[in-house]
């Protein structure tokens, strides 16, 4: 099972979390994988909007993806153009 | 089942028994509930239908926001979807049924709560309001798990329980003053924490610091509840039952006994004079207030009046309030001491910033300092009640003569502008110094220069004399009133007070105390304001006692090095005098 690591900025204004998170959890929902956020020693479940939200990554914060399953390639690039939107540009 | 004995901190005097209600602090009161192992995974099934339930009625609610204000509006209710259908949050519960046998809502309401207050640590306003967010899904859950009328709040307690908590806020205490309650068990606090004075002015027994009283304990367990040792007991034997029964009609007729005393003076067998006066709350207290015969209200927490609510309390909403107390007290006086929040207190009406150290950060005074807005709507209200009786006022906190210059400053344009705005008030109202601060008693010569009494407040001077902090569990053992630092502390704020020509009030629980209190007429102290289920005994104390006898011991007393060879030596030569 593919398996990859990829630390990535959160890029967007607000961060990751309230709104965006929900987004975000919403995103990993449809990308068939597994997702587990890392920041510093915190790890969390990326469809957890819970998890999510207590991490409050911030704009320019770090996160490490650990994306694994076979559409992992993927999954981190769309991880990665979601993390550089903003809110605005979100569609659902 | 076996009998538990737990050892805690007494906290009220007093012996009740009943059953146990845990009272869980928070949006919501969950009752803790063990179930057995062959119920585990039903308990887990009923959860995720619970879940389905609460996941269902959003959508019904999506489905109409959506018809009846758009798609946009709507979009809200996906985030709370989203919390029904966390992987992690399910996972989290489902292990606290399997590991603690405890029931779904239970184990739920606690897993929320811990995210809650994730939530409120994370500096972020709009994730801040998803707190309302967050409790509001909790209850739709709540709702299905546990029949809805038993998902009450402080206000639809039944009668007659053992109040079995974590820990009590003031804001608790306000809603549980109607109630009746029989005793109160907490984890954490000390001798004076909340707990205990509401628990005193109730007049029923309370035991605190007891550590994890609230996880041994469960809901609906019979208690008996021992306030003079400090002792609870879980599911007693018919032994232990009888054993307390015989000794709570003892305390029964002792009480009786010192009813008779209530219409008689303070006052010592060689005849000096000691102002017994009661501390208050709430005015519903005051027909109890009178059935001890207390001589006035010696502290008055106004703070009461800004709890467990949204707004500030409104000057006439004030003055009326005030003006309540000061008509039922007279002709004894009513001492009000101005705003105290902060510290441990807190009300929802004012951000006050979170500090590293609440006690040391602002608070009373300084607060009522930085927002001079509130102070005078307070003030207003205190000067115009005091036409309606005797009424005198004090500030908190006061650290030096600074701040009560700059306290008197706005005290003095309020009062001017009462004055054009042709507001009568009492022109001569007493304005006092509360004494709880080590840099105060440093200064007492010079602040009694400036002010027309002291209250001594020994909760907090003990505290910041001993560098203890009195809400944390931890240090409640050095929590120590007998401390020959802290008598020191007494006698010199006594000492600077007569000699100015000023009498001093002390207002602290150590008053209530017999054996404190006792080494407090030694010390000087003029008046000693306590919970009205004290003053009888205290005044016992007192008609027992010669007031020479008690000036030698003392005397003899503060030549000792340490707290507990003070608190010996003192209860030693009470039982030699055969008081008590």
């Amino acid at each position: 099972m593919p398996h990859i690591e990829k630390e990535i900025i959160v890029a967007n204004k607000k961060g990751l979390h309230a709104r965006p998170a929900a987004f975000f959890v919403q995103l990993v929902d449809k990308l068939n994988v597994s997702v587990t956020i890392q920041k510093n020693q915190e790890k969390v479940n990326g469809k957890s909007i819970m998890g999510l939200l207590t991490l409050g990554a911030q704009c320019g914060t770090v996160l490490k993806f650990i994306v694994e399953g076979n559409d992992a390639q993927k999954a981190v690039e769309e991880i990665e153009l979601f993390l550089g939107k903003q809110e605005e540009e979100f569609i659902l | 089942m076996n009998e538990i004995v737990l050892k805690g901190i007494p906290a009220a005097n007093g012996i009740a028994y009943g059953s146990a209600f845990i009272l869980d602090k928070g949006e919501f009161i969950v009752p803790k509930r063990i179930i057995l192992a062959h119920e585990v995974d039903s308990e887990i099934a009923r959860f995720e239908e619970a879940l389905n339930f609460a996941r269902q009625e959003i959508h019904t609610l999506k489905e109409k926001v959506n018809q009846d204000m758009g798609l946009n509006k709507a979009h809200i209710f996906d985030a709370h979807i989203l919390v029904l259908e966390d992987p992690t949050l399910l996972d989290q519960v489902s292990k606290g049924i399997r590991q603690n046998k405890n029931a779904a809502e239970y184990v739920f309401s606690k897993v929320i709560k811990k995210y809650v207050q994730a939530f409120s640590k994370i500096p972020d306003e709009y994730l801040r309001e998803r707190v309302t967010d967050i409790n509001d899904i909790a209850k739709r859950v709540l709702k299905y798990l546990m029949d809805e009328s038993k998902l009450h709040d402080l206000d639809n307690l039944q009668d007659d329980l053992v109040i079995v908590a974590h820990d009590l806020s003031p804001s608790d205490a306000v809603s549980l003053y109607n109630r009746k309650i029989i005793a109160f068990i907490t984890d954490i606090g000390g001798r004076t924490s909340h707990t205990a004075i509401i628990a005193k002015s109730l007049g029923v027994p309370a035991v605190v610091g007891l550590k994890d009283a609230t996880l041994r304990v469960n809901n609906g367990d019979f208690l008996i509840i021992d306030g003079q040792k400090g002792l609870l007991i879980i599911n007693p034997t018919f032994s232990t039952k009888e054993l307390y029964a015989k000794e709570q009609s003892q305390i029964h007729a002792c009480m009786e006994k010192l009813d008779d005393l209530k219409n008689l003076p303070a006052q010592t067998m060689d005849g000096k004079k000691i102002c017994l006066l009661a501390n208050l709350e709430l005015s519903n207290e005051i027909p109890t207030i009178k059935k001890v015969g207390a001589e006035g209200i010696g502290l008055y927490r106004t703070e009461f009046l800004y709890m467990n609510r949204l707004d500030l309390p409104s000057e006439e909403e004030q003055y009326q309030s005030y003006k309540q107390i000061t008509e039922a007290v007279n002709p004894y006086v009513v001492t009000i001491r101005t705003l105290d929040i902060g510290g441990d207190k807190f009300i929802s009406s004012v951000q006050i910033p979170e500090d590293m150290y609440p006690f040391l950060g602002v608070r009373a005074i300084r607060f009522c300092l930085e927002r001079p807005d509130i102070f005078k709507t307070q003030l207003r209200a205190i000067l115009r009640a005091s036409m309606h009786g005797r009424v005198q006022m004090m500030y908190p906190m006061i650290s030096g003569v600074a701040e009560l210059r700059q306290a008197n400053a706005i005290l003095e344009e309020v009062k001017r502008t009462l004055y054009d705005e042709k507001i009568p008030f009492d022109t001569f109202l007493k304005v006092g110094v509360m004494i709880e601060v080590p840099s105060a008693v440093m200064m007492a010569d010079m602040l009694a220069k400036e002010t027309n009494f002291f209250s001594i407040g020994t909760n907090d001077l003990i505290q910041y004399t001993l560098a203890v902090d009195r809400v944390n569990e931890k240090t409640a053992h050095l929590y120590e009133p007998s401390h020959p630092g802290v008598l020191r502390m007494i006698q010199k704020t006594v000492d600077a007070a007569h000699t100015e020509g000023i009498h001093v009030c002390l207002c602290g629980e150590m008053a209530s105390d017999p054996i404190m209190a006792f080494l407090l007429i030694g010390l000087g102290v003029d008046e000693l304001s306590m919970s009205s289920s004290s003053i009888l005994t205290i005044k016992k104390m007192i008609r027992s006692v010669r007031a020479v006898d008690v000036q030698r011991i003392c005397t003899e007393a503060l030549q000792l090095c340490t707290g507990k060879e003070v608190e010996e030596f003192v209860s030693s030569q009470i039982r030699k005098l055969g008081v008590l």
